[in-house]
């Protein structure tokens, strides 16, 4: 025991003495929470828009002033023709593009009815469909508002935007920050940090050490583990602090539940290191095979339920998918283990299936 | 020359002799581009609703059964507890709870106006943007065959209304695949290339290989060009196949020339390369330039504009992405592969990637120093 204390000091004396990498493992994750919670936002606002308008009358001023008030969209540019559309979205900044008709007002008094044409620039999917949402949105609203008193029979919704009332988009970039990170430190630090020893061949001085196998890979991973797990504390107080994202569960549960996801992970780094041998093959798989699917198959970003099947076969062996499910679950709606028991007990498979696997591959002898 | 065609050759058969290294340079991108290509879609297909009918009148059934029929829409479970649904919500088992209070039919008939609730769950904000925005678009439309079903011409006579067409152009069938397709494709290069520069010297650092070289003649310039070109050719090699996939799996556009895309893909990938290696040079091993590598990876990929869009950030955010090569890059493959613009449409950010690159190489070999 005394040795294997002295083995653990080894690696913190490592770790710390690194001023630069300990900058980055603290710096990093305040740093990228602060730069996203600010930034990345999925509400549109202030979409440039082009108009073309002939008529030029009450009307057409009137549902013109409406769009422009309502914040989603300023005005870039006034069409003459038609045929300007095509150069103007060429140039890039214009996304919509609204065409009246002619004679628009003196045709919606005669025959009850108009036409507006609205155009999306669906080079970018995603946002086209969402500004045409909003415009003819924001058009039906005009015409429920002229027509009222004559409406005979009417529903009107009353919408409740539950947990996220102000559809804010750090609800959802904290939990996914902090899958990622962790995932990221914990499985790459580790299996850096072993990989090296066997380049540096310092590996072999440790196994002919009367330390065993185990308890080398214990002292490597425990400083991570320490690690680790004051960056899932910052990202959660840098979240609650200074963007509001509530704690609505127990914080117990969530720090129980966020450790055994940075053991997974650390699991993971060993197995990386048991089969690779260089750190720059070490680093590769674990950039290359864990980043973008981190970001991409786990709910991050893009909702799961939305995808292919065969896809979502792939996102169930996502072990940051569970992540980002249990704390959604105890941080925003305020859930307690009997909402989250099943993800809980599939990243425990997922920890000890990485580790059998690791302790199957390990080798104590290296050539 | 020659010593610059030797430390290629070199770096080369480094990059080629490592059996691991290659399938991670050549085809996980590759399987990757195929598979998130697939998966980063926001489109919603099956909102999954759960009922709450308590007026289970006509009126409230033909309500229902209207949603029903949309194929955005999916009737995952209904119930006469509101509990009931709320907890299927907490489970994650439905997006919406659509509510029908009892008397509905009563009101919409005596007063003309009556309420449902839409129970949205918002921890995505978008989609639950979009689902609000689909099912008040149900509504109004079942407001308005409710209207002609149940009123004389007379009553009717009165109203307006305004046709709205849309139309998407360059993507009408708002396909996602190849609005990515493009954007993962540079992502993809971009994380090959800055690890593999990035890494590189000060792996020869660490191992102590870098004073061999040291202790030759060959000159700061000669030995960085070295380091370069073989990591730009295989950017450039990689670009190249996958924009091949994207053709003959994906089908995408592509509206403008090919030669413009390489063209601003080589300075690109200069402005990258160069950016690995400053990375190299500023640090001691391959754990430290790793970590700075996947930050900015991270900073630069989020703020790329692939997954939101940048014309939603705070001004001061639009500013400081002004130093994000990636963004100017996707801008430019987007626009030139599917709308076809031409070099005067995307000059200014060509014109920004060339002084990106002669700033951060000019840089890069001051920082590099021939001493250990």
């Amino acid at each position: 025991m005394k040795r294997f204390r002295g083995f653990v000091i080894k690696e913190f004396y490592h770790i710390f003495r690194d001023y630069r990498t300990l900058l980055i493992l603290f710096g990093m994750p305040a740093v990228q929470l602060l730069l996203f919670g600010y930034v990345l936002t999925n509400e549109i606002k202030d979409a440039k828009i082009a108009i073309y308008d002939p008529s030029k009358d009450v009307v057409t001023r009137k549902i013109s002033e409406k769009i422009l008030s309502s914040g989603y969209f300023i005005l870039e540019k006034n069409l003459t023709h038609v045929s300007e559309v095509d150069p103007v979205f060429r140039q890039g900044n214009v996304k919509l593009v609204l065409i009246f008709e002619s004679d628009f007002a003196s045709k919606l008094e005669k025959y009850g009815t108009a036409h507006v044409q609205i155009i999306g620039d669906a080079s970018d999917p995603n946002t086209a469909n969402m500004l045409v949402n909003y415009a003819s949105g924001i058009i039906s609203n005009y015409l429920v508002s002229r027509n009222t008193g004559q409406v005979p029979m009417q529903i009107i919704p009353e919408v409740r935007m539950m947990y996220n009332g102000e559809l804010k988009g750090v609800y959802m970039f904290v939990p996914g920050l902090m899958a990622m990170l962790l995932m990221l430190i914990s499985a790459l630090m580790t299996s850096l940090s072993i990989t090296r020893e066997k380049e540096l061949g310092t590996m072999e001085l440790l196994l002919v050490s009367p330390l065993r196998p185990t308890q080398i890979i214990i002292g490597k991973v425990f400083p991570y583990v320490f690690l680790s797990f004051m960056d899932a504390c910052i990202i959660l107080g840098l979240g609650n602090a200074v963007f509001g994202v509530p704690i609505q569960g127990s914080i117990l549960l969530l720090l129980l539940e966020s450790f055994l996801y940075i053991t997974m992970a650390l699991s993971l780094g060993i197995l990386i290191s048991s089969i690779t041998s260089s750190q720059q093959v070490a680093m590769l798989v674990s950039l290359v095979v864990l980043m973008l699917p981190t970001i991409i198959l786990s709910g991050f970003i893009f909702p799961v339920e939305n995808m292919p099947w065969i896809l979502q076969v792939f996102c169930h062996i996502m072990p940051p998918k569970y992540y980002i499910i249990i704390i959604k679950s105890i941080m925003l709606q305020g859930n307690g283990i009997r909402y989250v028991w099943r993800e809980t007990l599939i990243l425990m498979g997922f920890t000890s299936l990485f580790l059998i696997l690791s302790v199957k591959k390990f080798n104590v002898r290296l050539t | 020359m020659r010593t610059i065609l030797y430390i290629i050759q070199k770096e080369f058969l480094q990059v080629f002799r490592n059996k691991s290294m290659l399938p991670i340079i050549f085809v996980v991108p590759l399987v990757q581009l195929i598979i998130l290509v697939n998966a980063a879609t926001f489109e919603m297909k099956h909102i999954r609703i759960s009922v709450v009918d308590f007026d289970l009148s006509g009126t409230s059934r033909k309500l229902i059964s209207k949603f029903q029929g949309s194929p955005f829409y999916q009737v995952q479970s209904t119930s006469f507890s509101y509990k009931e649904a709320e907890d299927d919500m907490k489970m994650g088992k439905v997006d919406m709870i659509l509510q029908v209070p009892s008397g509905f039919e009563k009101q919409l008939v005596c007063e003309n106006h009556a309420k449902v609730q839409f129970v949205i769950n918002a921890i995505n904000g978008q989609t639950a943007g979009l689902t609000n925005a689909y099912s008040t678009m149900i509504l109004l439309d079942f407001n308005r065959e409710l209207v002609l079903n149940n009123s004389t011409p007379a009553m009717t006579a009165g109203l307006r209304d305004i046709q709205t067409d849309y139309s998407y152009w360059y993507n009408p069938k708002l396909n996602y695949k190849t609005y990515m397709v493009p954007g993962i494709l540079v992502l993809l290069v971009t994380i090959i290339g800055l690890l593999l520069s990035g890494m590189n010297i000060v792996r020869e650092k660490e191992i102590g290989t870098i004073e061999q070289i040291n202790v030759t003649p060959i000159i700061k310039i000669q030995f960085i060009a070295g380091k370069l070109i073989p990591f730009w050719i295989i950017g450039l090699f990689e670009l190249a196949f996958g924009l091949s996939i994207g053709k003959l799996l994906f089908n995408i556009p592509m509206e403008g020339s090919l030669g413009l895309i390489f063209l601003s893909a080589s300075v690109y990938l200069f402005v990258i390369l160069s950016f690995g290696l400053l990375i190299s040079t500023i640090t001691n091993t391959q754990q430290q330039a790793m970590l700075v590598s996947f930050f900015f990876l991270v900073v630069f990929i989020l703020m790329s504009g692939l997954f939101t869009s940048i014309e939603s950030m705070p001004q001061w955010a639009q500013n400081l992405d002004r130093l994000n090569p990636l963004m100017y890059f996707i801008r430019i493959m987007r626009m030139v592969l599917l709308k076809g613009s031409t070099f005067a449409d995307i000059s200014s950010h060509f014109w920004s990637l060339v002084i990106y690159a002669v700033v951060i190489i000019s840089v890069a070999i001051r920082r590099y120093r021939k001493v250990a």
